[in-house]
């Protein structure tokens, strides 16, 4: 089966000579559809590059990236720009959404750029944001809505269309424990329809709702979990009180 | 955990029997916090001695036998749930004694050790949330006490990466040892770590 998304011995360097900074070395990824994969590492440890790199807004200094199966090397600039509007849904910790738009219309914007008409973009943005439980704010602005709303919006703007590959940096990073267990359940049940997911996060508590966290550190891979068995093990009868 | 004043707290909702106890008392928890049907009765028997319980034989059809919670269990249970909980830290926490070890013992990375041990607490904290996302809404209990193991382990976590990047200032690996066994290292009660050559 291809992956949604292959990093193969990606590297990716900054400056040069003395400020010369490696922010990736060689890192291997795949990710299946419907898998949800979490990378977690602390500042600085290049989980945002790697994700920029994922979702080809910035070019890797050596190392392929393949999306579903199709190297993104091999793509003009055309191609790359169609390929990530089309297949790529991007969710950020600040939302990124445009003030001066409704919700519905921030949704429907990245299908109006791919072309679609502006009446069947919207009512395809109004169908994402009822899914998400948001229809009554579709005409609200950004500065109209919580901070969770927001990012359901944003959830609801990279979801949108045929995707099949998500991106999400930090998403519920500005947001409280309720709201921000909300952004991951949505994030679950898109996998869980067969979109493969990526989450950089420094948080465990997120990270946790992955299939699988992938550890970096120094811009290398040091470690994952491993397919975690059923939560049955937990109820092994511990020492009593 | 208390399972004297969980049974109290069942039984001040109305009168049950043994089994009928551990069942509902594995149900609020989720059923996170097994319960053998001996400890029930044991605990039953303190209660019952202690005036905080009475059984009542009859009551019941079959062989079960009844308890109800008396006034002065239902004032212990009141005191109880508002005063202080054990929140004083453990007097020897195992992990922070097997990085501290980590730190000294010659040809151990001490990162390498960390990211086990993060990798094992994810795993787990991947397990409770498992059971989280599979739970309804209306099982309260459960996620209740889901979130309390996430919250701690989440804890434990955030300790393990402050303890890297606090090792990861040292200047380097060969003047690690050096700076480990300085005095200001704080003493482990009850606990000699690697003694100085």
């Amino acid at each position: 089966m291809t992956a949604a998304l292959e990093l193969r011995r990606v590297s990716k360097v900054y400056g040069s000579g003395p400020t010369e900074v490696q922010a990736l070395c060689e890192v291997d990824l795949s990710v299946r559809g419907g898998e949800l994969v979490a990378v977690m590492g602390p500042s600085g440890s290049g989980k945002s590059t790697l994700l920029t790199i994922a979702g080809s807004l910035e070019e890797p200094t050596s190392g392929g990236v393949l999306v579903g199966g199709a190297a993104l090397s091999g793509m003009s600039r055309n191609e790359r720009a169609r390929m990530r509007r089309r297949s790529i849904g991007y969710v950020f910790q600040d939302f990124n959404l445009l003030a001066g738009l409704t919700a519905v219309e921030n949704v429907a914007l990245p299908l109006e750029l791919d072309g679609l008409g502006g009446r069947a973009a919207h009512a395809m943005g109004l169908q994402a944001l009822t899914e998400l439980g948001l229809a009554d704010r579709a005409d609200r602005y950004p500065d109209e809505l919580s901070g969770g709303e927001r990012q359901r919006v944003a959830i609801a703007r990279a979801m949108v269309g045929d995707r099949h590959l998500l991106l999400a940096d930090e998403p519920s990073g500005a947001l409280d424990s309720v709201n921000g267990e909300a952004v991951m359940r949505l994030l679950r049940a898109a996998c869980h329809r067969g979109v493969a997911g990526v989450v950089v996060t420094h948080d465990a508590q997120l990270a946790a709702w992955a299939d699988r966290v992938v550890f970096l550190r120094d811009g290398r891979v040091v470690d994952q979990t491993a397919l975690p068995a059923g939560p049955e093990s937990l109820l092994a009868p511990g020492p009593t009180a | 955990m208390s399972v004297r004043h969980a049974l109290l707290a069942l039984l001040a909702e109305g009168p049950k029997y043994g089994l009928q106890l551990r069942q509902e008392f594995e149900a609020r928890t989720g059923e996170v916090w097994p319960l053998n049907v001996g400890q029930v009765y044991t605990t039953l028997q303190r209660l019952e001695r202690d005036g905080l319980v009475e059984s009542e034989d009859g009551t019941w059809e079959g062989p079960q036998k009844g308890f109800r919670i008396t006034s002065a269990g239902g004032r212990e249970l009141a005191e109880w749930l508002r005063s202080p909980s054990e929140m004083a830290s453990p007097p020897r926490d195992e992990l922070v004694i097997k990085v501290l070890v980590a730190v000294r013992v010659p040809g151990v990375d001490v990162h390498e050790v960390v990211q086990v041990h993060r990798r094992h607490v994810v795993e787990m904290m991947q397990q409770y949330t498992r059971l989280k996302a599979e739970a309804t809404e209306r099982e309260v209990g459960l996620g209740l006490v889901v979130d309390a193991e996430l919250f701690r382990l989440e804890g434990v976590v955030r300790w393990l990466d402050a303890a890297d990047a606090r090792l990861k200032r040292l200047p380097a690996p060969s003047s690690v040892a050096a700076v480990a066994v300085s005095p200001r290292v704080p003493p482990i009660p009850g606990r000699k770590l690697g003694a100085r050559r």
